[in-house]
């Protein structure tokens, strides 16, 4: 069940169903990247379970490596615990990350759908901690939307689309969105946001009429920027 | 004379019998500042050790013993007890290796490592209002009765009164880290029930000593 070569994302809570809430969450950006949950004891009480999240950082492992969140105290020691007992190659490629749960475990599966490596996949979690990039926070969206920023001189591929689908850039385009962008080396932005960084196009809050620049300052980036233009102008499959 | 394997299985067993003994009062503590299932996770904990005591084999080590509680806690506990005392007791079980016979140093080495395991842990410190506040003045305790050249058994006399008082100690203080750190100063006026915890384990771990030998 794990994907080859690809980072999983064990998300450890005190309760069996935020866990696998949590997956059932993720499961929606994230569809074929390993996401594993370890809730509950081994009874099902409320707790952590030592048992439970070894086996789930073994199974969300395909050798890229785990990113593993957790919720409260204890689900942090059990976690780093578990991590003690690992050989040492193993513990190597598994990151118990401080990030927020939801939105943190969110980000990360994203990231890790789409291939990314570790170290990415960590950023992509801790992207969710605090106020994040500036710009880029929650209550400034709608200022962002209408406010297209200035094209930056240094652009050299640059294309204007207007968003036709009905949710805009909600969470399931703006993660298609995001994955697209992390095919390519080049960086690219959306509104002068980086468009590899799934919090921070959601938090665009762009809906259905914006109009949306897509933009690469990388002599290399057109292509880049040609598919995501397109992607963005057919509307994600939606109506 | 010093502590052989019949002091590790002694200490387990009578660990056992006292958390249950006083497995309410020590949810009443948890329930009081924190999520109110030490008592119960603790017990479930050493009666899971039990049983796993009789398949030991012939030629183990207060080292074993210690080690077999480790895993059996850190699997069974569920909060976070389970992995504090679990890496206490690891860290305490590789600080006597393979020795057969602890003396008052090799006790005070133990107690000092399983404290040090749990605060790479937990990352408390003393005055945080945790089992911390019962096992730093135990080590302190059984570190001067070693260097006075007291036997394994008095060390560990020293440790249990020096943690019972710990313990005691926790009541007035504000809790800054684990479950109860979220009822800040809600949390002084009630003693910490791993600091409770610890104290009781360490007193049985001196009854079983006194018994065992000069008593």
């Amino acid at each position: 069940m794990t994907s080859a070569g690809r980072v999983g994302v064990v998300f450890v809570s005190h309760s069996e169903r935020i866990a696998e809430g949590l997956v059932d969450l993720a499961r929606q950006m994230a569809p074929t990247a390993a996401l594993v949950a370890a809730g509950g004891t081994d009874d099902g009480r409320i707790g952590t379970s030592f048992d439970r999240v070894n086996t789930a950082i073994g199974e969300a492992d395909a050798g890229a490596g785990v990113v593993v969140l957790c919720d409260l105290g204890s689900a942090i020691l059990t976690a780093e615990t578990v991590l003690d007992f690992l050989d040492d190659e193993q513990r190597g490629r598994v990151r118990i990350v401080d990030a927020p749960l939801v939105e943190g475990g969110v980000a990360a599966s994203v990231a890790a759908e789409s291939g990314a490596p570790l170290e990415e996949v960590v950023r992509a979690a801790e992207s969710a901690r605090g106020s994040g990039p500036p710009g880029a926070g929650v209550g400034e969206a709608g200022a962002a939307a209408t406010a297209v920023e200035a094209t930056p001189a240094s652009t050299t591929h640059a294309r204007r689309i207007t968003l036709q689908n009905a949710d805009g850039l909600h969470a399931r385009p703006a993660a298609e969105l995001v994955k697209l962008a992390t095919t390519f080396p080049q960086r690219v932005t959306v509104n002068g946001t980086d468009a590899k960084s799934l919090l921070s196009i959601m938090a665009l809050g762009l809906v259905k009429g914006d109009e949306v620049e897509i933009a690469s300052s990388d002599p290399d980036g057109a292509a880049a920027v040609d598919a995501l233009a397109e992607l963005a102008a057919s509307g994600f499959g939606e109506a | 004379m010093g502590l052989d394997i019949n002091w590790a299985v002694d200490w387990v067993r009578r660990s056992a019998d006292v958390v249950s003994e006083h497995r309410v009062e020590l949810i009443n503590l948890d329930r009081e500042i924190g999520d109110g299932d030490h008592g119960e996770n603790m017990d479930r904990g050493f009666q899971a050790v039990l049983p796993k005591l009789d398949d030991l084999p012939a030629g183990s080590t207060p080292g074993d013993v210690l080690k077999l509680v480790a895993t059996t806690l850190i699997s069974t506990v569920g909060g976070a007890a389970g992995p504090l005392y679990g890496t206490a007791y690891l860290r305490a079980s590789s600080a006597v290796g393979g020795e057969v016979s602890l003396d008052g140093n090799a006790v005070a080495a133990l107690l000092q490592a399983g404290r040090d395991g749990i605060v790479a842990r937990g990352k408390a410190e003393s005055g945080d209002k945790t089992m911390v506040d019962a096992w730093t003045p135990a080590v302190d305790a059984a570190a001067s009765a070693a260097a006075g050249g007291a036997d394994a058994a008095a060390v560990l006399r020293a440790a249990a009164d020096a943690a019972a008082a710990g313990a005691v100690a926790t009541e007035p203080l504000v809790a800054r880290k684990g479950r109860a750190s979220y009822l800040g100063e809600r949390s002084a006026g009630h003693r910490d029930p791993g600091a409770q915890s610890s104290a009781l384990l360490l007193e049985a771990a001196a009854e079983a000593a006194s018994n065992g030998t000069s008593a």
